[in-house]
């Protein structure tokens, strides 16, 4: 994606720069004031947005939750990053979460939002998010809005093509933006086209626990799979990936893979191709990968690591995979709600490209090709052509689309949104947005069943907007009526991170679902106290493990002494509390670790090292009640040889 | 007969106040929106107990703990014997018994709400002087039927459907006494 920005950046430029040439540069935008988009995006103090947004945070690894048509953060989901907010990635718990075969990495880049569904629809049950830098794919339940499994994908390197699903969530998809040599090795860069492939992988969902697991990867040629698109209707089992770089470029790629005028959207019988793994074709290959599952009883994640995965070359699965030529440079593979047209978003391209499924099928049929690429057919593009939009715009990226048969298309370059007619192709109508528009959100807007009253633009570039806060500015979102025959803009709002493709769902699918506490009985964590009168502190060699608990207003125990240095103190804190929102936080002066917060029910472990002897204090950092100041307790650590024995307290009286 | 098969009626009516609530007292504040809820059955306390609780021990007052307050483990019993009672008097068409009957039910009725005012009183009067707020001149005792502000909480006490089907039961019962020495004094 970094990429393509700055190679759009310098397309933008240059088009600006025709447009002053031309005389036509300067936008124009009358006042929202007399129209009624303040009332449109105004939510009473108290009252509840219609939708809720899921919008990637790309370099800021998480992702964070909004409201439509408010624009206001609800929350930011940590995911592939550390979060010292409130320890994810630091707790014990959940350091597990973030590792990889390259050890414990605390960041990634992610891009892409799925909602899981049901018969083409979001259910609203989970939210699927890739990390592009080092392969993986995330879970968020959406009952706790947590992370609660993220698996690794071998034989990928930029995990872009992804986390995309099928109409009933049986796969969701991770397609390799670079191509690498499989098995990974020491080879010539210049070996390029003999040595490198193009992973694609299919994971597949429990349909009960939503867990994920590689079902098979397809070994493709080595082009760069960028976004992709499940069919639905009557395309369903049909996945669409579009892939840019077919010159098998490795250097220069901005140059090299721009020469040719089409790249492809491949095609694959994913339904085909999974009663072919049934019947046994494929090759299990040596690989490691982890996989990371977090369970709510336990409040913790564990790491498995897994030690094949079975592929498929071209000539396992003839006859189900098919190269679709597509101008150029592709982005967007975006399947309209009847499932019957494609949409290739090329960059580069003059025009915007539908393809018809139906004639996809006959095209196969009649095997209307036109040649093929190690031993993949590629299909005519005429023959597979319903129709192609003429000047929608420049640099067209990403389509979605309403209910009523209109697709919307991102322009990056051009900067704006194009509407036009699926069946007709006429363009009907475009919009400017501020400035160089990525992904946009309709809610339900890659499914069967859109919901067409807003429009999400996620800005790339932007400036001007908003009041400066120096050289780095947050990126922006801007919020457009689409409910009449024209877009009108209603609303711009900063966002966390820099926004790819996000996903809407009503509000109501999920929060009647939303979980208040844990409930303390069924804490299963191996270090839960349950009472404060089992409140304890315990030795083993050097470890100490505090067994604390939390409840407003206090800390136990809360005097704590014994502890020397050289032990690695433990702190496993449960919050007592079964009220909704009163979290207790944690820590201690000096923790190089982060804080914790600990949810109602919940249990978490910090792990402490003191390096010196003296008094540590340690507090509550949430705000938890009216007596929060004083929810405080001191720990008094000692020299190595100190004869201090092990004590701990609450609420002992002076003698 | 139409009075014996009316007094059979409303005792066997009375069987459902074992499965549902009595009494109930609901807490208000500004940062519960939804409201903290008490809810009292004839042998336990439901609701938002250990909440209640928790927030109670800033002023000092006992923890409520159903399994040492005494009426709830008699109280199934009593309901029992003024059913059986009941089922007695209607058998039988001895006017002294429905008389006594009806009198225990009122004294019943009057004993408890005594009881339960004592209860309030002791809870709300009855504070640990180690608490951490203390207001002088406070009590936190709640109204034995209605509300009251009780620093930032609104208390309301009111019956529970168990408690109005108990209330009606005694009006009921009142009015078939009246009937029988009224109208049937032969």
């Amino acid at each position: 994606m970094k990429n393509q920005i700055f190679l759009n950046k310098g397309l933008f430029l240059v088009f600006v720069f025709i447009l002053i040439l031309s005389g036509c540069g300067k936008k124009t935008q009358g006042p929202l004031i007399e129209s009624d988009a303040p009332n449109k995006v105004y939510i009473e103090p108290g009252k509840y947005d219609e939708f809720y947004a899921f919008v990637s945070g790309g370099f800021s690894g998480q992702m964070a939750v909004y409201g439509l048509p408010s624009g206001r953060l609800f929350r930011e989901i940590p995911v592939f990053s550390q979060n010292p907010e409130n320890g994810y990635g630091y707790t014990e718990e959940t350091k597990p979460m973030l590792e990889t075969t390259h050890g414990f990495i605390p960041w990634d880049d992610s891009h892409h939002c799925e909602l899981s569904m049901t018969d083409g629809v979001p259910d609203g049950r989970w939210l699927f998010i890739n990390g592009n830098n080092t392969p993986r794919i995330a879970r968020v339940d959406l009952k706790t809005f947590k992370t609660v499994e993220i698996i690794e994908i071998p034989n990928s390197a930029g995990n872009h093509s992804s986390p995309f699903i099928t109409p009933n969530s049986e796969y969701v998809v991770a397609g390799t933006r670079f191509s690498i040599p499989i098995e990974n090795k020491d080879v010539p860069i210049s070996s390029y086209k003999d040595n490198f492939k193009g992973a694609i992988s299919f994971l597949k969902v429990d349909k009960n626990t939503g867990e994920m697991g590689i079902a098979f990867q397809l070994i493709t040629p080595p082009f760069d799979y960028d976004l992709s698109h499940a069919g639905k209707g009557p395309s369903d089992g049909w996945f669409f990936f579009s892939c840019y770089n077919s010159e098998q470029a490795h250097t220069l790629i901005e140059v090299n893979a721009s020469q040719k005028d089409k790249d492809y959207i491949m095609a694959v019988n994913w339904k085909k191709i999974e009663e072919l793994v049934a019947q046994g074709k494929g090759t299990e290959m040596p690989t490691e990968f982890y996989h990371n599952k977090y369970e709510d009883k336990t409040h913790s994640a564990k790491s498995e690591i897994i030690k094949k995965v079975k592929t498929l070359k071209p000539e396992d699965i003839a006859g189900n995979i098919f190269y679709i030529p597509c101008p150029k440079s592709p982005h967007g593979a975006d399947v309209d709600p009847s499932g019957e047209f494609i949409v290739g978003g090329g960059k580069l391209a003059s025009v915007i490209p539908v393809f018809a499924f139906s004639k996809m099928v006959k095209a196969i049929e009649g095997k209307e090709f036109e040649g093929e690429v190690a031993g993949i057919p590629v299909l005519k593009y005429e023959s597979v052509l319903s129709g192609e939009v003429k000047n929608p715009g420049l640099g067209p990226l990403h389509t979605e689309f309403d209910d009523k048969g209109h697709a919307y298309t991102s322009c990056f370059v051009s900067s704006e949104i194009v509407k036009w007619d699926v069946k007709t192709k006429e363009v009907i109508d475009r919009i400017p947005v501020y400035y160089s528009v990525g992904h946009l959100l309709i809610p339900g807007g890659d499914s069967k069943k859109p919901y067409g009253k807003y429009l999400l633009a996620m800005n790339k570039i932007t400036k001007d907007r908003f009041l400066p806060t120096g050289p780095e500015l947050t990126q922006s979102a801007q919020l457009i009526d689409i409910s009449g025959d024209k877009m009108k803009i209603l609303l711009d709002f900063p966002t966390v991170g820099e926004p790819h493709y996000a996903q809407g769902i009503p509000a109501e699918i999920i929060s009647k679902n939303s979980q208040r506490i844990y409930k303390i009985e069924e804490n299963q964590h191996p270090y839960v106290t349950k009472a404060e009168k089992d409140a304890r502190v315990e030795r083993k060699g050097n470890e100490i493990h505090v067994y604390m608990t939390a409840i407003r207003s206090h800390l136990a125990p809360d005097n704590i002494e014994g502890v020397k240095v050289g032990d690695v103190v433990y702190f496993h804190l449960t919050n007592l509390e079964q009220d909704w929102d009163i979290p207790h936080g944690f820590t201690i002066m000096g923790n190089e670790n982060s804080e914790l917060l600990v949810m109602p029910g919940e249990t978490c472990t910090i792990k402490w090292t003191p390096k010196t002897a003296g008094m540590y204090p340690f507090y509550c950092t949430d705000f938890c009640s009216a007596l929060h100041q004083e929810m405080q307790g001191y720990l008094r650590v000692s020299a190595k040889d100190s004869n201090v024995p092990l004590t701990f307290s609450i609420g002992k009286k002076e003698q | 007969m139409k009075s014996r098969i009316a007094i059979f009626s409303i005792s066997l009516i009375l069987i459902s106040v074992y499965f549902i609530p009595v009494w109930r007292i609901d807490l208000e504040a500004p940062q519960y929106p939804e409201g903290l809820g008490m809810n009292i059955w004839i042998n336990k306390i439901t609701g938002d107990l250990n909440t209640i609780n928790n927030l109670n021990h800033y002023i000092g007052m006992k923890s409520i703990e159903p399994d040492s307050i005494q009426e709830l483990k008699i109280m199934p019993y009593v309901l029992a014997f003024l059913i059986l009672i009941g089922i007695v008097v209607s058998i039988s068409s001895k006017r002294i018994l429905l008389l006594g009957w009806v009198l225990f039910f009122i004294i019943l009725g009057i004993a408890g709400g005594v009881d339960f005012y004592l209860w309030e009183y002791d809870y709300g009067h009855n504070l640990s002087p180690d608490a951490a707020i203390k207001i002088p001149g406070m009590s936190y005792q709640p109204p034995l039927i209605g509300t009251k502000e009780l620093a930032n909480f609104t208390a309301s006490s009111l019956p529970d459907a168990g408690g109005y089907i108990l209330i009606a039961f005694g009006i009921l019962s009142v009015l078939i006494l009246f009937y029988e020495l009224k109208f049937k004094k032969n």
